[in-house]
């Protein structure tokens, strides 16, 4: 675990995530500017840091009614504003970069921020930047194996051979500047199926799992199909961290945080997304044994403790900030989460 | 309340013809409603690849767009080969995962043959269901002698459209109230 940066005798690490989403907020209709937005991201990873969060991420996304589609830049005055919280992408989409050019900026960022950098890569869920970047959306599955393996590669070897079908050849090549402690932790981001999991730990590499709704029980398979994939390969579970991703949002009652982050997640996915989130669903995500961390602190903490003790893993990070949530109840959230969250976590997952 | 008519497939007149008959019935015994009428034969839609609906361009995404946002979709088909046509499906493939959810979904099925009658209950619905509609559970079947020169000829078959029209609006009228006092419940 050390390799990433995980100490297994500390508590259960919490973090947040932004998508860098800049979409209108629909309680007042209004939409602050795309400059507006990438500054309070900033700030919101200052106010995480003076609250005792420990991570936060922000994700490159090519569409309409997205700001961070540059994401490293945005990350790399994050280092500089923050002093000890993590940072990372999250995720960043190897298929359609250069891994040598992400190295670079990533092992940048490393250097800016102390050592506090980190990896996530995904594919996307979304296909335009394909068309954007100048990639063939045929290679879906091939551009993201590829590329996420050279990145593996680099972040081991300071020096690389290695040649392959989507990028010119390497040829004792030295991808600098590296980072704090040689390496940094680079995670694959999984969607919810076990399908996707199993080539994580296939891999024995750290695992992101995106969970938005739904049982426990059921990406708790995935993560089992995670670690018994690694097992089989000759990686051991015990060395890979895993975590966990999906909404957050507090306010002193369970049903104000629903009232407050519903219009946002249900508007902001029918313009992100096509579809708004059913009620219903939503509803339901207040039960314990659902994934959505949304409710009063009491219910987040009781969540997350059920969460922990059935997953085992290492982090859990929120998104609380989709769809245009003022600036005013972002920050009043992480007040309730450095006050009322935070402290019952550690004590519970303490070793 | 948006009702889109969907004529499934891209060759023969049948079920346009009885589409034809759909749309005016339904303008004419409800101005207000707004309608859109789809016929696939004047639009030309790709194969689906598994993007999100929103990321297809042109008439693909046109199509597929125009189905999201409506309340109720009145589906006809003709039945090829024993099931409903590619361009039929193809829409479907277009769509999300329970891409119909909270829509009401009635349907209207043309074809050669009586023997074809069980197809729709067979075929056609347990895709409807699976992508979570509210089905109008009995659906129009004509056949070829119901058909000349372009115009139907049974009225029993107008008569039954009429019936089509009328259960698919009060069912999507209904539906619509049923889910605002559900979600009224929720109190947020």
């Amino acid at each position: 675990m050390e390799k990433y940066r995980i100490d297994k005798n500390k508590p259960m690490e919490f973090g947040l995530y932004t998508l860098g989403d800049h979409l209108p907020d629909p309680v007042n209709g209004g939409r602050i500017s795309a400059e507006q937005r990438i500054h309070e991201i900033i700030e919101l990873a200052q106010l995480a840091e003076q609250a005792g969060i420990d991570f936060f991420s922000v994700g490159e996304s090519h569409q309409d009614f997205f700001a961070t589609q540059a994401h490293s830049v945005v990350l790399s005055a994050i280092a500089q504003a923050t002093e000890k919280i993590k940072i990372s992408s999250s995720s960043t989409i190897v298929s359609t970069l250069d891994p040598v050019r992400v190295y670079e900026d990533f092992a940048t960022i490393d250097l800016i921020s102390k050592g506090r950098a980190e990896i996530i890569a995904g594919r996307a869920s979304r296909v335009g930047l394909y068309d954007l970047l100048g990639y063939d959306l045929n290679d879906y599955e091939a551009l993201y194996e590829e590329k996420f393996d050279l990145l593996l590669k680099i972040n081991e070897q300071e020096e690389i051979n290695w040649e392959g079908e989507f990028r010119a050849p390497l040829k004792n090549a030295r991808v600098l500047p590296r980072p704090q402690n040689g390496s940094m932790p680079i995670w694959r981001a999984v969607g919810g199926t076990p399908t996707s999991a199993i080539k994580a730990g296939y891999a024995g590499v750290p695992m992101f799992l995106a969970h938005l709704g739904g049982p426990v029980s059921v990406f708790k398979r995935s993560i089992d199909a995670y670690r018994e994939a690694a097992r089989m390969n000759g990686h051991d579970p015990d060395e890979l961290p895993v975590s966990t991703a999906g909404f957050l949002y507090v306010a002193e009652t369970t049903q104000q945080a629903q009232r407050e982050y519903y219009p946002h997640i249900n508007e902001g996915m029918k313009l992100t997304n096509g579809r708004g989130f059913p009620k219903q669903n939503f509803a339901q995500g207040a039960d314990v044994r659902d994934v959505m961390n949304i409710g009063s602190p009491e219910l987040i903490v009781e969540k997350l403790l059920y969460q922990y003790e059935q997953y085992g893993h290492q982090r859990f990070i929120g998104q609380m900030d989709f769809g245009g949530v003022p600036f005013d109840q972002l920050k009043k959230n992480i007040d309730l989460i450095g006050t009322k969250i935070l402290p019952e976590i550690k004590k519970h997952t303490a070793k | 309340m948006k009702v889109v008519g969907l004529s499934g497939s891209n060759v023969g007149s049948k079920t346009r013809t009885a589409m034809n008959y759909v749309m005016k019935a339904i303008s004419e015994k409800y101005p207000e409603v707004d309608t859109t009428f789809i016929d696939l034969a004047d639009y030309d839609v790709q194969f689906s690849d598994g993007r999100n609906y929103l990321e297809y361009e042109g008439d693909t995404g046109y199509v597929a767009k125009t189905i999201m946002e409506a309340d109720a979709i009145i589906m006809g088909t003709p039945i090829f080969q024993a099931s409903i046509p590619a361009t039929l499906k193809n829409i479907f493939d277009l769509l999300p995962v329970d891409g119909l959810q909270d829509k009401v979904v009635s349907m209207l099925v043309t074809a050669g043959s009586s023997k074809h009658y069980l197809i729709a209950e067979q075929q056609l619905k347990p895709i409807l269901a699976y992508m979570k509609a509210q089905i109008v559970q009995t659906y129009v079947f004509i056949e070829e002698k119901d058909f000349l020169q372009k115009e139907i000829i049974n009225d029993d078959v107008l008569f039954r459209i009429d019936r089509l029209v009328e259960d698919t609006a009060i069912l999507t009228e209904t539906y619509m109230k049923v889910r605002e006092a559900k979600e009224a419940e929720y109190g947020f």
